[in-house]
């Protein structure tokens, strides 16, 4: 399949106006929390400190494995009795375990408080211990705080509030700077490093990525940024970063070949970048993610699909799955739709893709059954059970942990979409 | 609070999970917030199976605290009631929820659903899973189990229940396998087997055995106490783990069920094993013992006078048997360490430098750092724990694996030695290796120079220490496979006396100094 460079999105076509199905019900998705897992390993010299219990180790290390580790970037102070209790004063007990922490770990820049469901409940104010630890060990180590609980998070949700959380630490740019360019939403670091030369060779010198590996390396944020999501799930980040004065660009993610060149050219659009240059810098790395995409288009082409509800970036994946890879959609759940960040997304839907936002787990289950679908992309608490049903799915975490944005990766991203498939005419026991 | 890297056990309500996804035809509602859900992935991802938990979350969020929270626990207790028909339910909350003390016990009995309703009291502040699955079963046990109809009369063949082995257990699925063979084998029928693919149904009749057998002590203690007072049932609580204690099971067995003693050794390895000469090297292997209670103190017995290795530590990061393992550890004449910190187990490993560590996957972890063979032998579970092979711990063939797993980490016996006999021979170089790849080498048998694990971070020599020309000559002729270690040891003997250069005596004085 050919995209053309020249884009604006199609007008009214989509399923934007479509109705969707709004569930409410048991919810199988993470919480906020699991957004450490990938946070930490971006943010170099950040430390995530959950205040909660012994349910939120639990989950972190579960889904981590972080025994690979040998001593990870996070761990959980964990509430207890005496703590609840009121025999000890929570901030006394926070500060002691701080300190301890901040000792034992020199290299740490950024402490985060990170809340959970029960600091919530108790309403444990981590925003005043944060500023107050701040003032303790500011500027070796910078403190803040957000909220990564179930109650008020779904797993990549942890992401926007942590980084909302940094964009008032972001340096102001200076009056009067040149435009420049602010990435939002972690990327795998060689993702990064791709985009950093194509923007480059757009002739877009001053571009920043948020969350910078290293808190000295924030970038700077003022009016004459403009801002592209690198991600689908920044509702906060955005706002906050708008609240800096910075501008925010529309279009679909950077999730296939189609979406990557939409993507860059939302900014080449923005920075006034020559249609000759932008096809010249773009056309090798988009023949190159069409030609890696079609090897897969055959076992994946009108083949229906099932998105369960899992990181919001369910639809961009979806659009994917449908415009390059030929796939029908039949559900397309998201934990939380933001129609405006989507809105270029969900103009280059199909017609008639069913969207589900938020979730009834057994209601979906019958619905999916219901409809049969060759491939289901869910979460891993779904995905043995409905193998074991005899129905072929694809773990919707890889999505997150793995890189998938931008041309190189439109391959890798197609085949983990095709390996169940190929795995099962392999298999003859 | 507790600063926790990582922890040992879940929180108090996974432990009833692991009770409610045994069972068959039992459903368990758990008032919690979305994300609580992770719990579910264990059971389908570590241990593969093919269903998902029977629990039902009401996933409440921070809009509805205000609102009536209680009403949408009543709404999941029905709906789930509705979808899944279970023989009964088991209801509570999990951490957050028992802040908001909306009683899901209370609550679900106001529904007045056809069927049995237990109300798990689980405080998630205090307690921790292997808690929560004893207390889960314990209630469901007092809640379902009936007293036998009419008077005791023993059959022909005397009955137990077998008690414990739950989902995402420690080969509790193969244990279990074994001790049923081996009680059929003596004579026993086995009447219920609980929690373990146990209905509610099944619960019911526990009464109906002559006795019961405590497998998991962690688990069914408080289940069998209740039924030893109530129903006058006597329980066996020898945990087959070795030949010794798998004889002494047999033993206690008979005396319960009222049979005659008995022996039922078939396919029982290990003591040949033991005694064969290849396992002449075994003796004395210093090990160090950290896992759940009951595994920590079997597996003290099976490698003390089993496998004739000495222990050098043991601990266990259930507090609940803080008492049986320091027992343990004062008949050896060490302490024993009670925590659920890793950091402060790995601090002890490193300080006791082992020849081998008996863990869980974390000491497996901590064992790979400081270059220690290690074999698993307690929960926490991993994947690895669920192998497609049978592989119990318990009864004779599980001693059999027990001799197979602790003794492979160990340098191959007789190969070792014959690779250092042949140390000289000219096809013997550097290159062809040990098979234990590029992994700093365990201590070697015989050539115990300055035998002892690396420290994980090679020690910084000053350049003021160097090795004269008849060191240099003397350490190449020691096998590759300790040459690096003894390179280390002998610098940081020289380091720590102030010993500038490295003669033929320090080296020989170092080996004395570490070598036992």
């Amino acid at each position: 399949m050919t995209v053309h460079t020249l884009i604006a999105p199609r007008p009214a076509a989509g399923c934007a106006e479509d109705a969707v199905l709004r569930e409410r019900g048991q919810r199988e998705v993470f919480c906020g929390l699991t957004s450490i897992v990938w946070l930490h390993r971006k943010m170099q010299d950040a430390f995530f400190l959950v205040v909660g219990s012994r349910t939120c180790a639990h989950l972190i290390q579960s889904a981590a494995g972080v025994m690979i580790f040998a001593e990870p970037r996070f761990a959980t102070a964990i509430m207890e009795e005496r703590d609840l209790a009121g025999l000890t004063d929570a901030n006394d007990e926070l500060d002691r375990v701080v300190e301890r922490l901040i000792a034992r770990r020199p290299d740490i820049r950024l402490l985060f408080l990170v809340g959970s469901c029960p600091s919530e409940v108790i309403k444990l104010d981590l925003h005043r211990a944060a500023r107050r630890l701040d003032g303790i060990f500011a500027p070796r180590v910078r403190v803040l705080n957000y909220s990564g609980s179930g109650i008020e998070t779904t797993f990549t949700e942890g992401e926007d509030a942590a980084l909302a959380a940094i964009v008032p630490q972001m340096p102001a740019a200076a009056p009067g700077a040149a435009p420049s360019l602010l990435v939002a939403g972690t990327l795998a670091d060689v993702v990064e490093d791709q985009f950093r030369r194509l923007f480059d060779g757009l002739g877009i010198a001053d571009v920043g990525f948020l969350p910078a590996r290293r808190l000295a390396d924030l970038p700077p944020v003022g009016p004459a940024t403009q801002v592209l999501l690198a991600q689908p799930f920044l509702k906060d980040t955005a706002r906050a970063l708008e609240e800096r004065g910075a501008s925010l660009l529309s279009a679909p993610l950077p999730v296939g070949a189609e979406g990557t060149t939409r993507w860059l050219q939302a900014a080449a659009t923005a920075f006034h970048v020559s249609r000759e240059r932008f096809q010249n810098v773009t056309a090798a790395g988009e023949a190159r993610a069409e030609r890696a995409v079609r090897r897969h288009r055959a076992a994946l082409e009108g083949r229906r699909v099932f998105l369960f509800p899992d990181s919001q970036i369910e639809i961009p994946v979806a659009r994917f799955l449908a415009r390059e890879m030929g796939m029908e959609l039949i559900e397309v759940g998201t934990p939380y739709l933001h129609r405006g960040h989507l809105a270029a997304e969900l103009a280059l839907l199909p017609p008639g893709a069913a969207i589900s936002e938020g979730q009834d787990v057994d209601r979906q289950l019958d619905r999916c059954r219901r409809a049969a679908p060759d491939l289901v992309v869910c979460g891993l608490g779904l995905a043995n059970p409905l193998e074991a049903e005899g129905i072929a799915t694809k773990w919707s975490i890889e999505l997150i942990f793995t890189p998938i944005q931008g041309y190189e990766q439109a391959g890798d991203l197609a085949e983990l979409f095709a390996r169940p498939l190929a795995r099962r005419q392999k298999l003859a026991v | 609070m507790q600063l926790t890297l990582w922890t040992y056990e879940g929180p108090p309500h996974v432990g009833a999970m692991r009770i409610a996804t045994a069972m068959e035809g039992l459903h368990y509602v758990l008032h919690a917030p979305q994300g609580d859900t992770y719990a579910d992935l264990l059971f389908t991802m570590i241990e593969r199976r093919d269903r998902r938990p029977p629990v039902t979350y009401t996933t409440f969020q921070a809009r509805d605290l205000g609102g009536d929270t209680a009403g949408l626990f009543q709404d999941a207790c029905r709906a789930a009631y509705e979808r899944f028909r279970p023989e009964a339910m088991i209801v509570g909350a999990s951490c957050t929820a028992e802040l908001i003390q909306d009683d899901p016990g209370g609550l679900a009995t106001t529904l007045g659903l056809p069927i049995p309703v237990i109300a798990l009291e689980l405080p998630a502040y205090q307690k921790k899973e292997n808690w929560g699955a004893s207390e889960t079963f314990y209630r469901l046990v007092r809640g379902l189990a009936r007293p036998r109809a009419g008077d005791h009369v023993r059959g022909p063949r005397p009955t137990c229940n077998i008690l414990g082995p739950t989902a995402l257990g420690f080969r509790h699925r193969d244990d279990l396998l074994e001790i049923r063979r081996l009680l059929e084998t003596i004579g026993v029928t086995v009447n219920v087997v609980a929690p373990l693919g146990a209905r509610p149904s099944d619960i019911a009749r526990l009464g109906e055995a002559d006795f019961n057998v405590v497998l998991y002590p962690e688990i069914a203690e408080a289940a069998a106490r209740y039924l030893e007072k109530a129903f006058g049932q006597p329980a066996v609580r020898t945990v087959p783990i070795g030949v010794g204690a798998t004889r002494d099971f047999i033993a206690e067995v008979a005396r319960v069920a009222g049979l005659p003693p008995l022996t039922a050794e078939a396919g029982s390895r290990l003591p040949w094993y033991s005694r064969s000469v290849d396992s002449t090297y075994l003796t004395g292997k210093r090990v160090f013992i950290f896992a759940d209670g009951p595994h920590a103190v079997a597996a003290a017995r099976v490698a003390t006078t089993e496998l004739a290795f000495d222990l050098v530590g043991i601990g266990t990061y259930s507090r609940e048997f803080a008492r049986e393992v320091r027992a343990v550890a004062a008949e050896h004449g060490i302490e024993a360490l009670i925590t659920d910190d890793y950091l402060e187990v790995e601090d002890q490993i490193a300080a006791l430098r082992p020849e081998l560590i008996l863990g869980t996957q974390m000491e497996r972890h901590i064992a790979k750092r400081l270059g220690i063979p290690c074999a698993v032998i307690s929960a926490p579970v991993h994947v690895q724990d669920f192998p497609a092979r049978q592989s119990p711990q318990m009864g004779f063939e599980g001693a059999n694996v027990l001799f197979d797993t602790w003794v492979h980490p160990l340098m191959m016996g007789l190969e070792e030695h014959l690779l250092h006999m042949f140390r000289d021979d000219f096809e013997f170089n550097d290159r062809s290796g040990s098979h234990l790849g590029k992994a700093p080498a365990p201590a070697a048998p015989a050539a115990a120079v300055a035998a002892e694990p690396e420290p994980a971070a090679p020690s910084v020599v000053p350049a003021t220490t160097r090795w004269d020309a008849g060191a240099e000559n003397e350490l190449r002729k020691i096998p590759f496979f300790v040459r690096g270690k003894a390179r280390r040891n002998t610098e940081r003997f020289a380091l720590e006396r102030g010993i500038a250069t490295i003669t033929l005596d320090t080296l020989y004085d170092a080996k004395a100094h570490f070598g036992r």
